[in-house]
C-alpha cells in the first residue's frame, strides 16, 4: 500500500539521519533536566473560600488583598474541585482547617503564608490543620510545570522536524516527482503522519519515562494516559507542522514560524497563571492545542484523574489533528489538482 | 505532426495536446500549443531554458493542468491518476531522497506503482543494470555524483515498465559513452512499443528523435521530422534551423 511505503520511507530517512533522532529525543530531555534544576520556588493574591470563620479573621484576610467568598460545605468542595478557589478555610472548635487545591505550589505557599500571618494576629496559640486536595506539601514548582513542559517540548520538536521534512519534499523536487505518480494527496499526508507517528511514539515514551522516573516529576496518575496525551500532542504538532510548511519557502522560514505558532501556545498553556487576566484573553487559550495537552497532562499527573476527566482534551486534540491533515490535503492542491 | 511513413497513420495518437494555454497568475507561459505523438515514436522538445518545455511536459504528464485546451494520453483525458500510473516521469532536477540508499529510493517509487515483492526486486536489478549502477545499489544517494543521480532518476522512471516515458533533460551531466547506451535503450523501448517525449538542449540528440517540436517563448514555432524541419528552412543541420526560427520569430 502506498501509504505504508511513504511511512517506511520516512522511517528509513530517520534511521539514516542520526542527528535528527538525537535532537528529537535528547534535546527535550536536556532542557527538562535544566528546568528541573532551575525551578525549585510572586505576589499572588489567593482566592479563599470561607465556610465558617471569625469575622475579624475574614476582615484581616481581605485587608491583605485575598479574594474571599463564602460557601456552605458542599459548594466549597465543588468550587475547590473546579479551581474557582485555591483553598477552603473552616474553623472547627476554634481550630482553622485549611484545605488547599494544591496543584500549583506557588499558590499553595501564598495561601499558607497569608493565613498563618493572619492567624498569628488573632489566635496566636492555634496551629492550623492543613490538608491538600491534590499535590502535597513539598511539591516543587517543577512538579507543576513538568507536565506542561513535556507537552511543550514534544510539540516544539515534532513541529519543527516534521515541517522541515515536508518542506524538503518540496524544495528537493521529490514532491513534484511523487505527484507524477498515482499517489493520492491524502495517501501522502497520512503516510507522513504514520511515519513520524511511529517515531513520535518512541520519542514521547522516552521523554515521559525520563521526566517521571529520572527527574521524579510528581506523577500519581496512569502512565498510559500520559503517553496517550503526549502522543496526541505529537500528532497535532505533526499535522500543524506539515501544514504550515506549505507556507514556508525554506528551512529558515520554517524556523521563523516558531514565534508565531509555538511561542504563544507556550504562554497560554497554563505555565503562567492567566486567572488575573481579562476573560477574553483567557479564552484565547482555548484555541491553542497545547492548552488541551497541558490540561490533560496536569490532570493525570498531578491530580491523578482518569480517562473520563481527560477525554475532552483527547477528543479536541484528535479533532485538531484531523482538521490540519485535511487542510494539508487541500493545500497540496496547489501542486497537483487531482 | 503527421506520421507519413508508418502504419499508425489512422489510429489515434498516443499523446495529443490541443490548444494548450497556460497562465501562472496573469502571466501567460504557453500559447495555443497543439501536438501529437503516435505510439512507439520519440518526440524531442527543444528550446532555450525558460521557454516553457518543462511546463508543457508537466501538463502532459498530469502534474499540472492546462488553463485551457485538452491533453489526451492513451485515449484518456488528463490529468487522470490511472493514466499517471502508466507514465514514467523523469524530472529536470534529481528528485531523490539523499538520505536513503539507491535501493531504498527504487523500492519506494516502485511501491507508488504498486510494484512489490519479487517482481519489484527483479525490476530493480534490471533498471540498475541498464543505467550501469548495479554496483552502487546499497550506497546512500547523497554520495552519488551528479551523473549517477541522473542515471538513478532514469532508472526510477523506468521501474514500472511504463508504456509512456516523459523525460526532462535526461542526459544532462552524463558522459558520451553512457549517453549512447541510454539512447540505445530508448530505441529498444521504442521498438517494444513505448512512446517517449524527451526535452533536450543537445543538438546531436535531436537528430535521434522521430519528431521534433521547437518551443520558444511559450509558442511551438516549428514541428515535424528532423528532415522536414531542415528542408523547410533549407538548413543543413537542426541547429541552423533552430537559429532560423529563432531569428524569424524576433
Amino acid at each position: 500500500m502506498r501509504v505504508i511505503a511513504v511511512m517506511i520511507r520516512i522511517l528509513l530517512g530517520l534511521k539514516h539521519d542520526k542527528r535528527t533522532i538525537a535532537l528529537m529525543i535528547i534535546a527535550p530531555i536536556i532542557v527538562l533536566s535544566l528546568m528541573s534544576v532551575i525551578f525549585n520556588g510572586s505576589d499572588y493574591n489567593p482566592k479563599i473560600g470561607i465556610i465558617n470563620a471569625p469575622i475579624n479573621f475574614v476582615n484581616k484576610l481581605e485587608d491583605n488583598d485575598a479574594k474571599v467568598s463564602r460557601y456552605d460545605e458542599s459548594a466549597a468542595e465543588l468550587a475547590l474541585n473546579q479551581e474557582q478557589i485555591d483553598a477552603i478555610i473552616n474553623f472547627k472548635s476554634g481550630v482553622p482547617h485549611i484545605k488547599l487545591e494544591g496543584s500549583d505550589p506557588s499558590k499553595n505557599s501564598a495561601v499558607i503564608k497569608l493565613t498563618q500571618t493572619v492567624i498569628q494576629q488573632i489566635v496566636p496559640t492555634t496551629k492550623p490543620d492543613i490538608t491538600y486536595l491534590y499535590g502535597y506539601e513539598n511539591m516543587s514548582s517543577f512538579d507543576n510545570f513538568g507536565p506542561i513542559l513535556i507537552g511543550f517540548f514534544v510539540f516544539f520538536f515534532v513541529f519543527l522536524i516534521a515541517g522541515v521534512s515536508f518542506l524538503g519534499e518540496r524544495t528537493s523536487g521529490t514532491l513534484e516527482r511523487l505527484l507524477a505518480t498515482p499517489l493520492r494527496r491524502w495517501e501522502l499526508v497520512l503516510g507522513y503522519i504514520l511515519g513520524f507517528g511511529v517515531f513520535t511514539i518512541i520519542q514521547a515514551t522516552l521523554i515521559a519515562w525520563f521526566a517521571i522516573n529520572v527527574l521524579n516529576i510528581m506523577m500519581i496518575g496512569s502512565f498510559a494516559l500520559v503517553l496517550l496525551i503526549t502522543i496526541l500532542t505529537a500528532m497535532v504538532a505533526l499535522s500543524i507542522g506539515t501544514f504550515i510548511s506549505a507556507y514556508a519557502n525554506n528551512e529558515l522560514q520554517m524556523v521563523q514560524f516558531i514565534p508565531l505558532i509555538v511561542v504563544p501556545q507556550f504562554f497560554f498553556s497554563g505555565l503562567f497563571d492567566l486567572s488575573t487576566m481579562p476573560t477574553w484573553l483567557q479564552a484565547i487559550g482555548r484555541f491553542m492545542p497545547l492548552w488541551y495537552s497541558a490540561d490533560g497532562l496536569r490532570n493525570v499527573m498531578i491530580r491523578g484523574k482518569g480517562w473520563n476527566e481527560i477525554q475532552m482534551d483527547a477528543y479536541v486534540l484528535i479533532a485538531i489533528c484531523l482538521v490540519f491533515m485535511m487542510a494539508n490535503v487541500l493545500a497540496l492542491k496547489k501542486h497537483r489538482k487531482i | 505532426m503527421q506520421d507519413v511513413n508508418s502504419k499508425t497513420i489512422t489510429s489515434p495518437p498516443c499523446i495529443s495536446a490541443r490548444s494548450i494555454d497556460k497562465f501562472f497568475g496573469k502571466k501567460q507561459v504557453l500559447f495555443d500549443i497543439s501536438l501529437e505523438v503516435p505510439y512507439s515514436q520519440i518526440l524531442g522538445l527543444l528550446g532555450p531554458s525558460g521557454s516553457g518545455k518543462t511546463t508543457l511536459i508537466k501538463i502532459i504528464s498530469g502534474i499540472d493542468a492546462a488553463s485551457s485546451g485538452e491533453v489526451n494520453v492513451l485515449n484518456e483525458k488528463m490529468p487522470k491518476l490511472s493514466v499517471m500510473s502508466k507514465i514514467g516521469y523523469m524530472a529536470q532536477s534529481d528528485a531523490l531522497y539523499g538520505d536513503l540508499t539507491a535501493e531504498e529510493n527504487l523500492k519506494f517509487f516502485a511501491s507508488m506503482y504498486n510494484l512489490n515483492g519479487t517482481k519489484q526486486k527483479q525490476r530493480i536489478a534490471e533498471v540498475m543494470q541498464l543505467v550501469d549502477l548495479s554496483d552502487h545499489l546499497k550506497k546512500q544517494v547523497k554520495q552519488y555524483s551528479g551523473g549517477m543521480k541522473r542515471r538513478l532518476s532514469l532508472a526510477i522512471a523506468l521501474i514500472h515498465k511504463p508504456p509512456v516515458l516523459i523525460l526532462d533533460e535526461p542526459t544532462v551531466g552524463i558522459d558520451p559513452v553512457l549517453r549512447k547506451s541510454i539512447w540505445n535503450e530508448l530505441y529498444k523501448l521504442k521498438d517494444e512499443g513505448t512512446t517517449i517525449i524527451i526535452t533536450t538542449h543537445v543538438m546531436d540528440e535531436v537528430e535521434k528523435c522521430d519528431y521534433l517540436g521547437m518551443i520558444r517563448d511559450g509558442k511551438l514555432i516549428a514541428s515535424g521530422t528532423p528532415n522536414e524541419i531542415k528542408n523547410a528552412t533549407a538548413s543543413n543541420t537542426i541547429e541552423e534551423a533552430f537559429l532560423y526560427y529563432g531569428g524569424a520569430s524576433k
